[in-house]
């Protein structure tokens, strides 16, 4: 007989070591999150999954899965924390959905569904950011990155290259690419790399491919991203 | 500074090399010293860093842009950063900051992150958040040296200086002069002496005694949070690992908070001693003591200590002749950024990394400093730590309340006759404090800094301890002369530069939040834009990943609930303003049709619904 805890009165059953998260997707139940993917070391830094333990607001990425526990991951009072919270996300860039080439397959723009987020409720900061279009195969356009880290994480777990890196603090904090010139197409990225594939965004995006799907017909046009879970996961349907 | 001409940047940084290592978690200390010696970091260091080191150019191009002290372009040969604390600004610092930039033929006003930097390099005005000179402000920094007590004719003198070009060392003396202000001392501050008393201790009578020691005292970390030492070194002890670390929080980096600088200076041997202890404890062979880079005048004292305590025999291999009882300290400087004193985040920078938060769990204490198990206690925490193992347990409990055993040191600063350090047994109320420090028709009181709580005069009776009021030991004085809201703006300031970024709701949270303290105090808030503080308020206390996002808001939401007037007489509508003017945006599109007549503007809400 496994271990259990209650998410939203339902048991799940988890291993030692497991998350919240791990166990609810092994369970199937959907946790919203963004800077989350199964195949990296859980990071924490989107908020997006806070969940409730007796009053007490934690990622449900980084908390360990413990027996007995009573999680709240749907009640008002969460999704208008992370509502909030991707209000935030959406006003601290600049995301043109209906223009974006990964509207309909976007997580971020998803998850902002799945909460019931309508409009981006604060005022916007409108950086000045930059399109990087120096590389032959991928563009990077810095207005729609989150800060998750997934292609931090990936070039380095996975790539082993460390392409990209997290610089300045605070609303300055950005997305850096190592090469001599900070450019793209001066570093060592392929568009066969892991980082390529995971942002959750349309900040990293393939070129030369463009609405071969029509928006309206995506991945999250037809279904709700609780159903059918993260955009990497049908990566060949939607590029 | 002048010499740099003669060394080049490679040849700077072989130097630093050859004498201070290879080792990748050295490079922040690399950093400092280049910054130091050439006013910024050049690229040519960044390419050697990063090849000598095995680090990306990335890594080190990213800690550079962290840490407020490091850049990545020119400052002035003379780089004067003011201290731009509330407590500051009450001393009329802004007044002088104008002063000096009309001196030095400079235009504009630095902001933080922001300096202003003379065309011909020989000097630069701008901001740091709090230097730890709360009692002998307004303070400055000139090329990492505070100087303190300025006023208008110091700072004229300072322009000549700067003028002529006079080399720091041949500044007056009295400018870096920093006193200690002790007020009130107690079971601290009452003896500083020591001769190696708690080390001899400990060797007496084993490791084991001197914890039951810490266990019997209830010592908790004064750094604020409190937890219980011994629990935290016990932990340490017995967690799984091939080394273990001491190290000693001296980040101070709270607004309003100076005591371990006192400490530092002045009962240094006390401090060392606690590490020693600790690291007999835990059986550690290295510490570190983190000093932010604001007290970089205080390296020469702490390393001649550190020196004396070596020939002592309290420091090194065999310490006092006892077999495997080997520890060394090394001081690392930080470089500017309030979120090192969080421990993890502490422990990043020590490892040479920008000071962003790590995951918990695991927690330091099993996986700190190079994933080994390590103790991170604040100064004062150290120093009551030695005294407690010299002298017992009971020593300490003899003092204090049920919860928080001993004693508090306060940084007194703001309106107050006498500002200072004050030492108080726990269970002190906070209208004896403001007595004694002569206080007169205070209005408020920010007790353990930014981060901590608002009092009004209801709450002048509550008591100071970990089970009413913990503090860190800032304890900052408004008398009714005070816009409370000017502090209101300081903080959030404070806090929206100083988030590290890792988080959403801190970065983006506390960035939307100044926009909307601004918005108010420009006289363009309404009712709306308080609630939607609130709000934001309360998803940066739940959601944030660690405590600088969780305390953040208080200072907001603490004034909003006892102070409703600051905003409240600020407000220019009931309900809802825009955040921005209609009317204004539209005079590019005036402008280019060559329209200005009544129909081409749009009037505020009330003639529109007219």
């Amino acid at each position: 007989m496994s271990k259990t805890f209650k998410l939203d009165g339902r048991e799940i059953p988890f291993e030692t070591g497991q998350t919240i998260m791990d166990a609810a997707l092994a369970a199937g139940v959907y946790i919203p999150h963004l800077c989350h993917n199964p195949e990296f070391a859980p990071h924490g830094s989107c908020r997006v999954c806070v969940v409730d333990i007796g009053g007490r607001q934690v990622s449900a990425c980084t908390a360990a899965a413990s027996e007995g526990l009573e999680v709240d991951n749907s009640s008002e009072a969460i999704q208008e924390t992370r509502r909030a919270i991707l209000q935030m996300l959406f006003v601290e860039g600049n995301h043109v959905c209906p223009a974006c080439e990964k509207s309909g397959a976007c997580q971020l723009q998803a998850v902002a569904y799945y909460t019931g987020m309508l409009a981006p409720h604060f005022t916007h900061f409108f950086p000045r950011r930059s399109v990087d279009a120096s590389h032959p195969d991928v563009v990077i356009d810095f207005n729609r990155c989150i800060l998750c880290e997934l292609c931090v994480r990936a070039s380095r777990d996975h790539d082993g290259k460390r392409v990209f890196a997290i610089s300045g603090r605070g609303l300055e904090s950005h997305l850096v690419i190592d090469s001599h010139s900070g450019l793209l197409g001066d570093s060592s990225f392929a568009a066969t790399d892991k980082a390529a594939h995971v942002c959750p965004t349309g900040a990293i995006l393939p070129k030369g491919r463009g609405y071969e799907t029509p928006i309206g017909e995506r991945l999250y046009d037809r279904e709700p991203i609780s159903i059918v879970g993260d955009v990497r996961a049908h990566e060949e349907e939607v590029v | 500074m002048n010499a740099s001409a003669t060394v080049t940047v490679e040849g700077f940084v072989a130097e630093s090399l050859a004498t201070h290592g290879r080792d990748p978690r050295h490079l922040l200390q690399h950093l400092i010293r280049v910054q130091q010696r050439f006013s910024y970091v050049p690229d040519a260091a960044v390419e050697a860093l990063s090849v000598a080191l095995d680090v990306t150019r990335t890594q080190v191009r990213a800690a550079i842009a962290f840490y407020a002290f490091l850049h990545d372009r020119p400052r002035g040969a003379f780089e004067i950063r003011f201290s731009d604390n509330i407590t500051d600004r009450m001393l009329g610092s802004r007044r002088l900051i104008r002063l000096l930039i009309e001196r030095l033929g400079l235009t504009g006003l630095p902001a933080w992150g922001r300096d202003l930097v003379r065309p011909d390099g020989r000097a630069s005005v701008g901001l740091a958040s709090c230097t730890g000179m709360c009692d002998q402000g307004p303070a400055l920094l000139v090329n990492g040296q505070a100087v303190t007590n300025l006023d208008a004719q110091r700072v004229d003198r300072i322009a000549d200086l700067v003028q002529e070009g006079i080399p720091l060392e041949r500044w007056p003396g009295e400018f870096f002069r920093v006193e200690n202000n002790i007020r009130r001392r107690g079971l601290l501050l009452g003896n500083p002496a020591t001769d190696g008393a708690a080390v001899r201790r400990l060797l007496d009578a084993g490791a084991e005694a001197a914890l039951a020691e810490v266990e019997r005292s209830g010592l908790r970390g004064r750094g604020g949070a409190g937890f219980t030492t011994a629990l935290k070194w016990r932990f340490c002890r017995e967690a799984p690992g091939t080394d273990r670390y001491v190290v000693c929080n001296a980040d101070e980096g709270e607004p309003g908070t100076f005591k371990d600088r006192v400490l530092l200076t002045d009962y240094t041997d006390l401090v060392i001693e606690g590490m020693t202890v600790c690291a007999g404890v835990i059986g550690a062979r290295r510490g570190f003591l983190y000093l932010r880079g604001e007290y970089r005048y205080l390296l020469p004292h702490l390393e001649s200590v550190l020196q004396r305590r070596r020939a002592e025999g309290l420091l090194g291999t065999r310490i006092l002749g006892a077999d495997g009882f080997d520890f060394d300290i090394e001081i690392h400087l930080g470089a500017g950024a309030y979120i090192c004193g969080e421990e993890s985040a502490l422990i990043e920078s020590l490892e040479g990394k920008r000071g962003v938060t790590r995951k918990r769990p695991p927690f330091p204490v099993t996986s700190g400093f190079d994933d080994q198990p390590t103790v991170v206690n604040n100064v004062e925490t150290f120093l009551a730590a030695a005294r407690v193992v010299q002298w017992g347990g009971y020593w300490l409990r003899g003092e204090g309340t049920d919860q928080s055993a001993g004693s508090k040191i306060l940084s007194v600063s703001g309106d107050c006759a006498r500002p200072g350090i004050y030492e108080y047994p726990f269970g002190t109320p906070v209208h004896q404090v403001l007595s004694d420090c002569g206080a007169e028709n205070t209005q408020a009181v920010q007790i353990s800094g930014a981060a901590g709580a608002t009092l009004s005069p209801a709450d002048f009776d509550r008591i100071i301890a970990f089970e009413d009021l913990p503090t860190a030991g800032s304890f900052m004085i408004f008398d009714h002369s005070r816009d409370l809201l000017d502090m209101v703006r300081n903080f959030a300031a404070f806090f929206a530069h100083e988030s590290c970024g890792f988080c959403t709701p801190c970065r983006v949270g506390g960035a939307l939040l100044r926009n909307l303290v601004e918005k108010v105090a420009a006289g363009q808030g309404s009712e709306y834009d308080l609630s939607e503080m609130r709000r934001i308020g309360t998803v940066m206390r739940r959601a944030s990943y660690c405590g600088l996002g969780h305390t953040a808001p208080n200072h907001v939401v603490n004034t909003l609930d006892k102070f409703p007037l600051i905003y409240g007489r600020r407000l220019a509508r009931a309900s809802h303003t825009p955040s921005f003017d209609l009317d204004a945006a539209l005079s590019q599109a005036r402008a280019l049709t060559g329209r200005d007549d009544i129909g081409a503007h749009i009037g505020d809400g009330s003639e529109v619904s007219a």
